[in-house]
């Protein structure tokens, strides 16, 4: 994972609530043994209509959304499956942050383990942001902290551990095997086996 | 020892899986006990192993299936199996790789213990109370029904447990689900889990472990108490919980992973601690009239979009997404779904595919023919309740009815293998999500019972199981 400091771009927004992770892809595509390429399948059957063609309608397709790393979408976004590949196909659509007013336990896991932000405001900030698509928004992973555009700055929470490993780019699993001993001690003392 | 004050079920079984205790700093380090895997979320983190040149730290505490992409029609041998498209066939020949190379045990094609990951490690015994299971699924929850703690992960995690046998992991909170009883005349687990979602919502549990209990959770065998679980994550839980009690100590003596002899006696004495203290401090707590439950049925595109059979559609609510989920269903707000024409009828996925299900549906079907043009699949959860249902010749009354009769997997659930609902069709459906374009692209999913299900069937429209009853 690379380290992840600061994410500085237009949003885009996904107003709706509850966009669970077979929207952002859909099940047909899971059928890879790779991390990589997700990117074309993000958001597929909104994006694309019956034929393969792109929607106009849709917001990802149009020229106002080409090159935003923010998406802003409605609360409790990335419920359902545990599919990490919504994950990874936002990221390699080139998404760096998503922000909501509440994001869903498990996607949330997942995005913060490949280093895309998963943010959750107030539903003030929310609501502004809601309103003001292509807002120029500017979030410090350091001081976990998003700047809008009229000056507002707002703090999100952020588990330390987790902004610790966005800061370094650190591999949990890393992190995770220097508890090699106390696993072994832990296997060797427990009442009980499973 | 320090002392401890009145804990929950959760708490008990999270503190005696801490290897290292949480700090403002770093997360716990939890251990987990049984590790289930399938093809579809578990490549990646096989590679990453390799890279590493990592083993699999405890082989005799994972446990594989082959379910998601794999097909139900039935087959002479399995060498006339074909497994539609190259990407899922290729997954499937990964996982039989990677579970060679690793030394794990895998429930393949010619296994009589295949099925749906959350169907057998019940049936084998492996899922215990007191256990902490994971798995790349996020219908993981369903094993909590036996007072494990047991959650979805993600790929990464899956890596982080073959690698370690432990997840990094925050504390999550407790909310304690009172589910009074008993049930009505037609109303079964599923339409308790799906009234539950509707009254706290899609993200009512988020960062919660769910405890159900109550009356009705009491008196509900274990399949039934597995069906509320597996639809924890529906309301955003990042788990499901039921404390073990007789009905849980009968249904798993004798399964070939229970404990033998003396150390079945040592097991069920430990269970029996696995309730919670009387005096013990949930974070949140929501009561559920359990007797007041109905027959439900779905009208949106998600699971919390839910009302009683006979209940009109509820009216716009504003939320840009309501709008568009009953354009999406070609639904009306104001009038019930009862009359709603079915295309298709699906009996089967992690949460409605076990034996009791199958009876449900089968003593509604009995004598009687599913309705001109509507199409019924019947997909077992496993190969063992496929030959249980077959012992019993549910499946002669499901082929009488004019239903297809498939061997075990996840289907059309979602769709990965072949099994799809048609654009613009309707499906009834056992599973547990009703997203857009889940169950094929287009395809409008209404989730039910079995008992629902095989009513609607039977009318081919929406229809009242107590008609049948």
């Amino acid at each position: 994972m690379q380290p992840v400091t600061k994410v500085e771009s237009r949003t885009v927004v996904l107003a709706m609530s509850d966009i669970d992770t077979d929207q952002i892809i859909p099940a047909r595509f899971l059928t890879t043994t790779s991390r990589d390429g997700l990117g074309r399948h993000l958001f597929h059957d909104w994006r694309n209509r019956e034929d393969g063609s792109p929607r106009d309608d849709f917001i990802l397709n149009s020229p106002a959304a080409y090159g935003c790393q923010i998406l802003v979408a409605g609360r409790n976004f990335g419920c359902g499956s545990s599919r990490e590949h919504a994950a990874w196909a936002l990221l390699d659509y080139g998404f760096r942050a998503i922000i909501s007013s509440a994001i869903a336990d498990i996607f949330c896991s997942n995005a913060l383990k490949n280093g895309l932000l998963p943010i959750v405001v107030d539903n003030t900030v929310h609501a502004w942001l809601l309103e003001n698509p292509c807002a120029e928004v500017s979030i410090d992973v350091r001081s976990s902290s998003l700047a809008l555009p009229t000056g507002v700055t707002a703090e999100y929470p952020m588990d330390a551990f987790a902004r610790y490993c966005l800061l370094e780019g650190l591999d949990q699993l890393g992190f995770l095997r220097k508890h090699d001993d106390a696993i072994r001690k832990f296997e060797e003392n427990r009442p009980w086996t499973p | 020892m320090r002392s401890v004050g009145p804990r929950t079920l959760f708490e008990k079984v999270w503190s005696e899986h801490i290897v290292t205790d949480e700090t403002a700093a770093a997360p716990a380090v939890l251990y987990i006990d049984l590790h289930l895997i399938h093809e579809v979320t578990t490549p990646q983190a096989f590679a990453q192993l390799r890279d590493l040149g990592l083993p699999v730290r405890r082989p005799d505490l994972t446990l594989g299936t082959l379910d998601h992409s794999t097909p139900t029609t039935p087959v002479r041998t399995f060498h006339d199996l074909a497994i539609v498209g190259e990407g899922a066939a290729k997954q499937v020949v990964r996982m039989q790789d990677n579970c060679r190379e690793f030394g794990l045990e895998l429930f393949a094609f010619d296994s009589r213990h295949r099925g749906i990951v959350h169907v057998i490690g019940p049936e084998l015994g492996a899922t215990q109370p007191g256990k902490t299971i994971v798995c790349g699924d996020s219908h993981t929850s369903t094993h909590g029904a036996f007072g494990a703690l047991a959650f979805g992960i993600g790929t990464t995690e899956v890596a982080h447990v073959l690698a370690t046998q432990c997840l990094l992991q925050r504390k999550p909170k407790t909310l304690a689900i009172d589910i009074s009883g008993p049930l009505g005349p037609g109303a079964s687990a599923k339409d308790v889990i799906l009234a539950t979602i509707a009254q706290i919502g899609v993200d009512g549990g988020t960062g919660h472990v769910i405890e159900y209990r109550g009356d009705a959770i009491a008196a509900m065998d274990m399949e039934a108490r597995m069906t509320i679980c597996n639809m924890s994550i529906e309301a955003g839980a990042r788990a499901g919980m039921i404390a073990p009690d007789a009905t849980t100590f009968t249904w798993l003596q004798g399964r070939p992973r229970s404990p033998k002899g003396r150390d079945w006696d040592d097991a069920v004495a430990r269970w029996r601690d696995l309730q919670s203290d009387p005096d013990a401090r949930f974070d949140r707590s929501v009561s559920v009239r359990g007797d007041k439950v109905q027959p439900m049925v779905t009208f949106g595109t998600n699971p919390g979009m839910a009302i009683a059979i006979n209940d009109p559609v509820p009216a716009d609510n504003g939320d840009p997404g309501f709008r568009k989920a009953l354009d999406y269903m070609q639904i009306q707000s104001g009038k019930p779904l009862t009359e709603t024409a079915v295309d298709i009828v699906f009996v089967g996925s992690c949460t409605n595919s076990r034996l009791s299900d199958l009876k449900q549906a089968a003593d509604i079907l009995r004598g009687r023919r599913i309705a001109p043009g509507v199409t019924m699949l019947v997909v077992p959860g496993s190969q063992q309740v496929k030959y249980e249902a077959e012992s019993l010749g549910l499946h002669e009354v499901f082929k009488a009815a004019g239903a297809e009769w498939r061997e075990s997997g996840c289907s059309m659930c979602l769709g990965m293998n072949g099994d799809t609902v048609p654009r613009g069709k309707l499906s009834v459906s056992t599973s547990n999500r009703n997203f857009e374009g889940r169950q094929g692209i287009g395809a409008r999913t209404v989730l039910a019972s079995p008992m629902t299900a095989a009513a609607s069937a039977i009318r081919g429209r929406i229809a009242d199981p107590r008609e049948f009853l």
